[in-house]
């Protein structure tokens, strides 16, 4: 069973005249613990579909389903990363991170070693009981992600997580992430701009078109990462350099811009 | 403005504009232009201000009439805080209860305080319910607005947040629309604790048996103008000294908060 499935998803925004069909006809299914990143230009509906896996927003027509279930409202199985990191200033990091595992009114012993867990795995002891702005942006992304990945979800949701941060801060940010994926996998939707990125982190690419989005192309990347062993580099740029890396990258590029100028 | 002037140079400008007023109430009231009773002279009315803090008038010293004055106002504010607050984070998030609130809120918000007070005299009497309610009328509709608005305008990606955590409706008003709204819901305490404090002496000047407004209005009927004016000086500087600890516990807030 896929672990996040659309099927025959239809999406529109407003109505009558001023209707807008934003997704058409979307079908795909991601597998359990698959990391797929959708790439397409700006405005395509990329954060359209992952609002839809969220329970923000419905479907006009068709299903999304996330483990077999339909979604239907938000909720801690599908955990967002925000591109703004969307924290609760009025909250120390611990008191972020508690927060889901209150709401699943789970005992305080059980979340203290959760929350220990989660600090420790991203690098965030020190910062427990600081406020969201004295932290980096960096740092304030760090306890968003901790604060999904503690209520180990079914699905991990992240829009475009690393968008808002410095070149640098991104690329600690990427391996990161791919550090995190090897340790603890998950089911992740990824979204972003950068086809570089989604080249580094993702098992599988999926390429939209122009408004209305479709999806245009599905690009395999695992089965090159694990023929070309990718995982022997631990930084991003000596996997960057590797033909197999280069020749995935143009490709995506290509089917990116036909859509963008054509 | 032409240019920021500084710290010291607004309150010298305040002082001088303070200054010029008191000095031509002087040369009116201490010349003779007007008589005695429309307008006593500084010097006189202070002088009573002063007195009043040992002599008791209407049957209690000055002190008296204020704290009386300040324990209705507070129950009144405190309770229009209780109610509006939640009430309006409330409204803010569940669609139906501000859709049924919403029209009688608008219907009655309109009618000014001192205009309840024959229906606070009728239903409440005169001792301390009456003028709570008066007090009330008028600190209620900041509250409300406030914490509506306020739970209106959060970030809507903070409620999103909490939704995809997984937040029930209680933690939401809780957690996050009060904390969230909290700025807004400061000021309009801020602002219902002017209006309150204004509603509450127009209301002991009908109904009450002690309190400042209470006080003014004996004096009134005897003629006692420099103790009209005395009672005027004290709600004056009490009223100030409640927005200045408001604005500082503000402060305060917006520091912890992190805001600024
Ligand atoms: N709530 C909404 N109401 C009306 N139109 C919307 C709404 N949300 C999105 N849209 C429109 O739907 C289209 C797809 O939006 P979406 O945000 O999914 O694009 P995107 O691919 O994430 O873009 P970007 O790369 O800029 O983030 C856009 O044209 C957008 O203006
Ligand atoms: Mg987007």
């Amino acid at each position: 069973m896929a672990a996040i499935r659309f099927d025959k998803v239809q999406k529109y925004f407003g109505r009558g005249d001023k209707r807008m069909h934003a997704l058409s006809n979307i079908n795909l299914e991601i597998e359990d613990r698959e990391f797929l990143a959708i790439v397409g230009p700006s405005g395509c509906g990329k954060t359209t579909c992952l609002r839809l896996v969220a329970g923000f927003d419905a479907a006009s027509e068709g299903s999304v389903s996330v483990a077999g279930k339909p979604v239907m409202k938000p909720g801690p199985d599908r955990a967002v990363v925000f591109q703004q990191f969307a924290l609760f200033p009025w909250k120390t990091v611990r008191g972020n991170i508690d927060l889901g595992l209150r709401n699943k009114a789970i005992g305080f012993e059980e979340r203290e070693k959760r929350i220990a867990d989660v600090l420790k795995l991203m690098n965030l002891e020190t910062y427990a009981d600081a406020f969201p702005h004295q932290l980096s942006g960096g740092m304030q992304q760090r306890v968003a992600i901790a604060r999904a990945y503690v209520l180990d979800p079914e699905v991990l949701l992240m829009d475009e997580p690393f968008g808002a941060l410095d070149a640098q801060t991104r690329v600690v940010m990427q391996e990161e992430l791919v550090r995190l994926a090897r340790v603890q996998p998950r089911t992740v939707l990824f979204i972003t701009h950068a086809v570089e990125e989604a080249v580094y982190l993702a098992d599988r690419i999926a390429v939209m078109t122009r408004r209305p989005g479709r999806i245009k192309e599905l690009v395999d990347v695992k089965s090159v990462r694990d023929a070309e062993k990718w995982n022997r580099f631990e930084r991003i740029e000596d996997v960057m350099d590797l033909d197999s890396f280069v020749h995935l990258r143009t490709g995506i590029w290509r089917s990116l811009r036909e859509e963008k100028n054509g | 403005m032409d240019r920021r002037l500084s710290h010291s140079e607004t309150i010298g400008l305040g002082a001088l504009g303070l200054m010029s007023l008191i000095g031509l109430w002087a040369a009116i009231s201490g010349f003779g232009l007007v008589p005695d009773q429309f307008l006593p002279t500084p010097i006189a009315v202070i002088g009573r201000f002063i007195d009043l803090f040992r002599e008791p008038f209407a049957g209690f010293t000055l002190q008296q009439h204020l704290s009386s004055s300040l324990m209705r106002y507070l129950y009144g504010l405190l309770l229009a805080a209780v109610i509006g607050i939640p009430l309006g984070l409330a409204m803010g998030w569940f669609r139906t209860l501000d859709d049924v609130v919403t029209p009688i809120f608008e219907g009655l918000r309109f009618i000014a305080p001192i205009a309840w007070v024959p229906f606070a005299a009728l239903w409440f009497g005169t001792g301390i319910g009456g003028p709570i309610m008066i007090i009330f009328a008028g600190a209620f509709p900041p509250c409300l607005i406030n914490a509506y608005r306020g739970a209106r305008f959060v970030e809507p990606r903070l409620i999103e947040a909490a939704r995809m955590l997984g937040t029930g409706h209680r933690r939401m008003l809780m957690e996050i629309l009060l904390p969230a709204s909290l700025p807004s819901v400061m000021a309009g305490v801020r602002v219902a604790a002017g209006l309150g404090w204004q509603s509450l002496v127009g209301a002991e000047l009908i109904v009450a048996s002690a309190g400042v407004g209470f006080m003014m209005v004996q004096a009134q009927a005897s003629v006692q103008t420099p103790t009209v004016m005395a009672g005027m000086i004290a709600i004056g500087i009490t009223g100030l000294l409640i927005d200045v600890a408001l604005r500082q516990g503000e402060g305060l807030l917006r520091h912890r908060l992190g805001a600024d």
